[in-house]
C-alpha cells in the first residue's frame, strides 16, 4: 500500500524526536532509509492489484519516483551518522525527526493522486526543511532559511490558486469539480481553457519556485549555499524532483485536454532561460557551494526542456530526474566534505583538495564530469537523449542553444572545480582536523557508481517503466 | 445571501486600504485578523445551509487566522523596540494609488474571465483578486519582517476567498491541511523572525544582505 510509504518515514520521525539518545539518534536515519527500500520492493513487486485509496496510490511516475527517493535518501542517511558525530556540538533531535517528516512529505507528493494533498505536502516539504537549513545557527544561515521560508511559502501560495483556478475550471465546464487527478484527467476536454492557461501558469510559477526554476530560483544559491551538504543533496536532488513531478502533474491535465502547445512553450522558455541564468552565473563563480546551486538551476531546466520537446525527450527528462539527483549526492556530500577540511567554501581561500582529502576530492571532480553530461555517465545519456529528440522535432534552433548553454556551463564549472582540487593544498587545509572516512566517502562513491551504471547499462525493467511513465507524459488516464 | 456575502467582501477590500496605508506594525497585523474574521464569516454566509462541517471550518477559520496567529505575530511585535515600517520602498501614499489600481484591475480582470452564471456581478472573484496583488504589494514593498508575513497572510487570505467558490470541490481534509500548513509556516517563520532579532538586533531585513553575487 503507497500509504506505507509515507507512514513508515512518519513513524521513525515520532521515535527519532522521543528518543533520548543524541548519539543513537542518527542510526534511525539510515534505518529508516533501509525500511523504506524494502517497503519500495514490496510495493514495486505487487504493482497492478491497484485497489486501494483514491487519494494516494503509485501511478508510473510515483513508482518511479518513490523508488528513486528511496535510494537517494538511503544513501544520504547512510552518510548522515558520520556527520553528525562530527557535529556533536549540535543538538540532532530536531535535526534527524524534521528531516524523516521531510522525507515522508516528499514520499506523499509523488504518491498524492489529489490536487489538494499533492499542495499540502509541497507546502509540508517546505516547512520541514526550513530547521534543516538554519542547521549551523549563524547569521548567514538565518538569512538563508528567512529567504528560502518566505519566497517558497509565496510561491507556493500562487501553486494554490492555480490549483483552485484548475477545479473551477471544470466548474466552468459543467462538471462535477473534484480535484483527484483521475476524474480531471477524465474530465479534461471539457475544463474551460482560460481558466486552466491561467491555473496551469501559476501552478508553473508556484511550484516552478520550489523547483528553483530561473527566474524564480533566487532562494536556491543561499540555501544550497549556507545548508549543510547532506541537506543540500536532499534538495537538490529529492525536492526540486518532487516539485517537477507537481508539475508535471499539471501538464498532464493539460495534456488531458489536448491542450499542451501553451504549456510546451511555456516550459520551453523557462527551460533555457534557466540554462542561461545559470551559464551566465557559474562563470567565475567563487564559491564552490553557490555555483552547485546553480548547476541545480541549470539541471531543472533541462528536465522541463525535454517535457517541452516531448516524445523521447519526456523519456530523456525522466532518466535525467535520476542522474541529476545522484550526481547532486555526489556534488553536494563531497563538497560537505571539502568544506569541512577546509573550513571554507570560498576558492580563493580553498586549494589541493585532491591531496588534502584524495577520496573526496576524487569523487568532486569526478561528480563534475557526471553532472555536465560526460560519457559514461548516465547524464551523457540523457541529455543525448532530449538533444536527439529536438533534432528529431527540428527544434534546431532549440538544439544549438541546447548545446551551446552545455559547453558554457562545463567550461564555468571546470574552471571554479578544478581550482578547488588541484593545486597545493592551501594554508587552511591546516585548520581543521577533518580528514576522509569511511562512512564519509562510502554513500558518495555508491552514488557515483548509480550514476555510471544508469550510463552504461539501465535494466530491461526500468527501460520499461520510464517508457510507461514518460507514456502516461503524453496521454494521461 | 448574496448581498450580505459582497457586504463582507467590502469589508475585505476595506481592509486592504488600511493595511496598505498604515504605518503601525500592530495595525497591520490587526487588520489581518479582521480580515481573517470577515473570511470565516464569509464562508458560513456562502455555505451555511450545507451542513456543520462548513460551521466547523468556519470556526477554525476565524480561530487561525483571527487569532491564533495574529497573536504569534503581535508577540513577535512586542519583544522589539520598533513599533512602525520606517522608509518602505514605496512609500503609503503610492502604495494606496497602487492598491487602488489592483483593485480596479482585479475588476476589469474578473469580467474578462468566464464566469459561472452565479458568480457574475457578486464581488467574490474581484475582491479575490485584488486581495491577492494587495499581499503581494506589501510584501515587496516593505522592510520589516513581520510586514512581510502580513503581506503572506493577506495573500493566502485572497487565495482563501477564491476558494469560496469551489467548497464543493474542496475535501475538508484539503482544507484543513491548508489551514494548518498556514498555521505552522507563520510558526516556524515567527521562530526565525525571533532569530533575526537576537541575531541583528533588529527585524529590518536590510541586514539580511550578506548573501549576493
Amino acid at each position: 500500500m503507497a500509504l506505507w510509504l509515507v507512514l513508515a518515514p512518519l513513524g521513525f520521525a515520532a521515535f527519532a524526536f522521543a528518543i533520548p539518545g543524541a548519539r543513537v539518534r542518527p542510526w534511525l536515519l539510515p534505518a529508516a532509509g533501509a525500511t523504506q527500500l524494502v517497503l519500495v520492493a514490496l510495493e514495486l513487486g505487487t504493482r497492478g492489484s491497484g485497489a486501494g485509496e483514491p487519494w494516494i496510490g503509485l501511478d508510473p511516475i510515483g513508482r518511479l519516483v518513490t523508488a528513486y527517493l528511496a535510494v537517494l535518501f538511503f544513501l544520504c542517511a547512510a552518510y548522515a551518522p558520520g556527520y553528525l558525530a562530527l557535529r556533536a556540538e549540535r543538538p540532532n533531535r530536531i535535526f534527524c525527526s524534521v528531516m524523516l517528516v521531510f522525507f515522508a512529505m516528499m514520499n506523499l507528493i509523488a504518491s498524492a493522486q489529489h490536487l489538494g494533498l499533492m499542495w499540502v505536502a509541497v507546502e509540508a516539504t517546505t516547512l520541514a526543511s526550513g530547521p534543516l537549513l538554519y542547521f549551523n545557527r549563524n547569521p548567514r544561515s538565518i538569512e538563508a532559511t528567512w529567504k528560502y521560508l518566505l519566497i517558497g511559502s509565496v510561491g507556493i501560495a500562487l501553486a494554490l490558486l492555480g490549483t483552485f483556478f484548475v477545479a473551477y475550471a471544470a466548474l466552468r465546464g459543467g462538471i462535477a469539480s473534484s480535484m483527484l487527478l483521475s476524474d480531471v484527467f477524465a474530465s479534461a476536454p471539457r475544463l474551460s481553457r482560460p481558466w486552466l492557461h491561467s491555473g496551469f501558469v501559476l501552478a508553473l510559477v508556484g511550484y516552478g519556485t520550489k523547483m528553483g526554476l530561473a527566474p524564480m530560483h533566487t532562494w536556491k544559491p543561499d540555501a544550497y549555499g549556507e545548508a549543510p551538504g547532506l541537506v543540500g543533496a536532499l534538495l537538490a536532488g529529492g525536492l526540486t524532483s518532487c516539485a517537477f513531478v507537481a508539475i508535471l502533474r499539471f501538464f498532464q491535465i493539460c495534456a488531458a485536454a489536448a491542450d499542451s502547445e501553451f504549456a510546451r512553450s511555456l516550459l520551453l522558455f523557462l527551460g533555457l532561460f534557466s540554462m542561461a541564468v545559470a551559464g551566465a552565473f557559474m562563470v567565475r563563480q567563487s564559491d564552490y557551494k553557490r555555483m552547485l546551486a546553480y548547476s541545480s538551476v541549470e539541471h531543472m531546466g533541462i528536465l522541463v526542456l525535454g517535457i517541452a520537446i516531448g516524445g523521447a525527450g519526456s523519456f530523456g527528462a525522466l532518466l535525467h530526474l535520476l542522474n541529476n539527483g545522484f550526481s547532486k549526492g555526489v556534488l553536494f556530500l563531497s563538497a560537505g566534505n571539502i568544506h569541512r577540511a577546509f573550513g571554507s567554501k570560498r576558492t580563493s581561500e580553498v586549494s589541493g583538495a585532491l591531496s588534502v582529502l584524495p577520496a573526496s576530492g576524487a569523487l568532486f571532480l569526478a561528480g563534475f564530469f557526471a553532472i555536465t553530461g560526460t560519457p559514461p555517465f548516465g547524464t551523457f545519456v540523457s541529455e543525448f537523449t532530449i538533444l536527439s529528440a529536438m533534432l528529431h522535432a527540428e527544434r534546431w534552433g532549440v538544439a544549438a542553444a541546447f548545446l551551446f548553454l552545455l559547453v558554457l556551463v562545463f567550461v564555468g564549472m571546470g574552471s571554479t572545480v578544478l581550482a578547488v582540487v588541484q593545486g597545493e593544498p592551501s594554508a587552511r587545509s591546516g585548520t581543521t582536523p577533518y580528514r576522509d572516512s569511511w562512512l564519509g566517502v562510502t554513500p558518495i562513491a555508491v552514488l557515483l557508481g548509480l550514476v555510471l551504471v544508469l550510463g552504461l547499462w539501465i535494466p530491461a525493467p526500468f527501460v520499461a517503466l520510464l517508457r510507461e511513465a514518460a507514456a502516461t507524459l503524453e496521454a494521461p488516464r | 445571501m448574496g448581498e450580505t456575502l459582497d457586504l463582507v467582501l467590502v469589508g475585505v477590500l476595506l481592509l486592504n486600504f488600511l493595511m496598505l496605508g498604515t504605518s503601525r506594525l500592530r495595525a497591520a497585523i490587526q487588520f489581518a485578523a479582521m480580515q481573517g474574521v470577515l473570511l470565516g464569516a464569509a464562508l458560513f454566509i456562502a455555505h451555511g445551509q450545507t451542513g456543520g462541517r462548513i460551521l466547523l471550518l468556519s470556526i477554525v477559520t476565524v480561530l487561525l487566522k483571527g487569532i491564533v496567529i495574529p497573536t504569534i505575530l503581535l508577540r513577535a511585535t512586542r519583544n522589539i523596540s520598533v513599533r512602525r515600517e520606517i522608509e518602505p520602498f514605496v512609500g503609503f501614499t503610492a502604495s494606496l494609488v497602487l492598491g487602488a489600481l489592483a483593485t480596479g484591475l482585479s475588476l476589469v480582470f474578473s469580467r474578462s474571465l468566464p464566469l459561472l452564471d452565479e458568480h457574475v456581478g457578486e464581488l467574490v472573484v474581484p475582491a479575490s483578486f485584488a486581495t491577492v496583488l494587495t499581499g503581494f504589494l506589501v510584501l515587496t514593498t516593505r522592510r520589516k519582517a513581520i510586514t512581510q508575513v502580513v503581506g503572506y497572510l493577506t495573500l493566502e487570505n485572497g487565495i482563501f476567498v477564491f476558494g469560496l467558490t469551489l467548497v464543493e470541490a474542496i475535501p475538508f481534509l484539503v482544507e484543513i491541511g491548508v489551514l494548518l500548513d498556514l498555521f505552522v509556516a507563520v510558526l516556524v517563520m515567527g521562530i526565525i523572525m525571533d532569530h533575526i532579532h537576537r541575531e541583528f538586533s533588529s527585524l529590518s531585513t536590510e541586514h539580511l544582505t550578506s548573501l549576493r553575487e
